[in-house]
């Protein structure tokens, strides 16, 4: 008796843990998805993926949101690995300040980071102010209001997202292994391209889907850095919702960035898979 | 341009050759004319190397010098300084000062992808995302080789560690034992003048240990590839080794065969660090030839030996008497000895060959003995007078 009541316990202790977690993922997560699958298919039709898919405004408008993602991505890959291969090579004081560099706009709200980019940014921001002074350029860049600017703005707030996964990378590479390569004969170039970027390939790729995933829904950066003249999937669902209050032609929109994002991070989990089976 | 040549001759391919002329390697051949002397050239030449981090010195001035096909091992407790010594060699660390010559070039200031050394790291250093193929081959990319030189070298170098068929695995489908021995051949392949082991033994389980050891020394010897290897271990050192250089902070406090060191201990470090030693402590009295009169702290007179030659043993000197547990014997009584003490047996220790006995004398102190388990033995209890003679007691200076 007792000992069937413990048994049950045992076994009861996990799912009543697991309760409370499970309710909130749902009730706040998985059902909110739910309905807006439902309201995607409003009325019982497809419309509002044909809309999204057919028409050539929507469809620009994700693949121009895929594409400001990709170069973001690819910025963000170019930035974050001399930064990580520095801090995974730094002493312990100069790693603390590098992070702190890293960490503190991280902690600052996205829309004051934004506003701050406005400011440097702008036809007579310190950016343009400072290259006009100096002579490099005549006439004021256009940094603000464009791709340019977004771009600038949203590498920025993901640089962290790159920057840490292949940090993390980096401090697990055995410190023999360059050594062995130059042993046996490498270069340093060749200890890099051979050992040391392979094996670092791993983390670089989780940092790209993080930054990839994320840029794909952006919403505030485009729309402030933006100004009106970029536009995302992020934007367009957001107008759709309140200008137009059509719901079901916005959540088939949320949906289709939804399978965009696991499309790809799919096939980046199978690349990944792919080139380390050696982990 | 000829250089590179006559390094790619000398590969596995021409592991025959160097079997009938061991000690002709190319380059040390090619070293020209010596000044005459005893001892072949060396083919490794340290001198006065020292290195400092900080304020400690990890080396403190080494000279060493390796003779061609020679398996010299460091041997010394963690932090003497031979992982160091070690890394200097390879070129992983470079040394503050003093000089190194390999196969009669000066290698110091050299990158360690210029040395033409093959080193097998303690965690074996295997390139992870590579199979065991690519990873031995990976010295001879860097050289250029083209792939079908590559790809029979490569089966030739896994032929020779036991490998056949093993080329796709990746390091983590194989077993320690296996990928020690993928280093192994990955340090062979492109017939480096020098192979470095740092302690590639000590991640094997004991019994693939002894098997290995053997493996690794009968592979030297057939290929004549003089060859430094680092441990910690005094039984690996005394299995494996031509000669033995014991390091101690820094130093090295005293080279030569594993016999020298075991019967002939320069100091009294290498004394307590190579086998097991009974030390007395005492000072010289008469000092004739090789042979010196200590009077020990209890007031007792023993006789020691004293290594050939040794000038720094004078009348008062603070001296160590070493002398071996397996030396002693038991003496009847009335029967006398150059050297003896007595006691009572405190324990005895039954170890297969031989049995261990600590014998606690008359002054308090412990004494050990190791006989053969098959001759005469004690019993715990007994009351024993053992003796020896002088040839099997040295003395060195106690500090």
């Amino acid at each position: 008796m007792s000992v069937l009541t413990r048994r049950l316990r045992a076994e009861a202790a996990p799912l009543v843990l697991g309760t409370l977690p499970l309710l909130f993922v749902f009730s706040f997560f998985l059902y909110p998805l739910l309905r807006l699958f439902i309201t995607s298919f409003h009325g019982g039709d497809l419309s509002g993926y044909e809309r999204a898919l057919t028409d050539s405004l929507y469809a620009g408008v994700l693949l121009d949101t895929v594409r400001l993602a990709l170069v973001v991505t690819a910025i963000c890959f170019v930035l974050a690995y001399p930064v990580a291969y520095l801090l995974s090579n730094a002493s312990r004081l100069w790693a603390a300040i590098g992070f702190g560099c890293l960490l503190l706009p991280f902690w600052t709200s996205v829309l004051v980071r934004t506003y701050a980019w406005m400011i440097l940014l702008g036809r007579n921001g310190i950016v343009n102010r400072t290259l006009l002074d100096l002579g490099f350029i005549t006439e004021p860049l256009p940094l603000l209001y464009n791709e340019t600017g977004v771009v600038i703005g949203m590498v920025h707030v993901l640089l962290p997202y790159m920057v840490f996964p292949i940090y993390a990378v980096m401090l697990r590479i055995d410190r023999d292994l360059p050594a062995a390569a130059s042993g046996l004969g490498a270069s340093p170039w060749r200890v890099f391209t051979r050992i040391y970027f392979p094996l670092t390939l791993p983390g670089a790729y989780a940092g790209a889907v993080l930054v990839f995933v994320v840029a794909l829904g952006f919403f505030i950066t485009p729309a402030l850095l933006g100004g009106g003249r970029v536009m995302t999937i992020g934007l367009l669902i957001e107008q759709q919702v309140r200008q137009f209050l059509d719901w079901p032609f916005a959540a088939a929109l949320s949906a289709l960035l939804l399978a965009a994002a696991l499309l790809i991070q799919s096939a980046f989990h199978r690349a990944l898979r792919g080139d380390s089976a050696w982990r | 341009m000829g250089r590179q040549r006559r390094r790619d001759g000398r590969t596995l391919g021409q592991v025959g050759d160097r079997e009938v002329a061991p000690a002709a390697s190319g380059p040390a051949g090619a070293a020209g004319p010596r000044p005459a002397a005893e001892a072949p050239a060396p083919h490794l030449a340290l001198a006065g190397i020292e290195r400092r981090f900080g304020a400690v010195a990890a080396l403190a001035g080494v000279d060493l010098a390796a003779r061609p096909g020679e398996f010299l091992t460091l041997l010394g407790p963690s932090g003497s300084g031979k992982t160091t010594l070690l890394k200097v060699v390879a070129g992983f660390e470079p040394p503050d000062r003093g000089r190194i010559a390999l196969a009669g070039r000066d290698i110091t200031a050299l990158a360690p992808a210029k040395r033409d050394i093959g080193m097998v790291f303690q965690h074996y250093a295997l390139f992870p995302h590579m199979s065991a193929a690519a990873n031995i081959g990976f010295p001879l990319a860097m050289r250029g080789q083209s792939r079908t030189a590559m790809r029979e070298k490569v089966a030739a170098a896994l032929a020779l560690v036991g490998l056949s068929g093993y080329d796709d695995r990746l390091p983590r489908q194989l077993s320690g034992g296996q990928q020690q021995r993928v280093a192994l051949a990955r340090a062979l392949v492109f017939g480096p003048a020098l192979l470095l082991l740092d302690e590639p033994l000590g991640a094997l389980d004991r019994k693939l240990r002894g098997q290995m050891q053997s493996e690794i020394k009968s592979l030297q010897r057939r290929l004549g590839i003089t060859t430094l290897f680092v441990t910690h271990d005094q039984e690996e050192a005394l299995a494996l080794s031509d000669r033995i250089a014991v390091m101690n902070e820094g130093r090295i406090a005293q080279i030569g065969t594993p016999e020298d060191l075991y019967r002939r201990p320069a100091t009294r470090f290498v004394a307590e660090f190579i086998g097991e030693a009974n030390i007395f402590r005492g000072r010289a009295g008469v000092v004739s030839g090789d042979k010196v009169e200590v009077r020990l702290e209890s007031g007792a007179a023993m006789r020691a030996s004293l290594a050939p030659g040794d000038r720094t043993v004078h009348y008062g000197a603070d001296l160590a008497l070493v002398v071996r547990p397996e030396r002693p014997r038991r003496l009847a009584p009335g029967e006398t000895a150059e050297n003896g003490v007595s006691g009572i047996v405190a324990e005895a220790t039954y170890l297969g060959e031989t049995i261990r006995y600590r014998v606690t004398l008359d002054g308090g102190s412990d004494f050990f003995l190791r006989w053969p388990a098959d001759g005469a033995t004690l019993a715990p209890g007994m009351r024993v007078t053992l003796g020896w003679g002088v040839v099997d007691m040295n003395a060195v200076l106690w500090g």
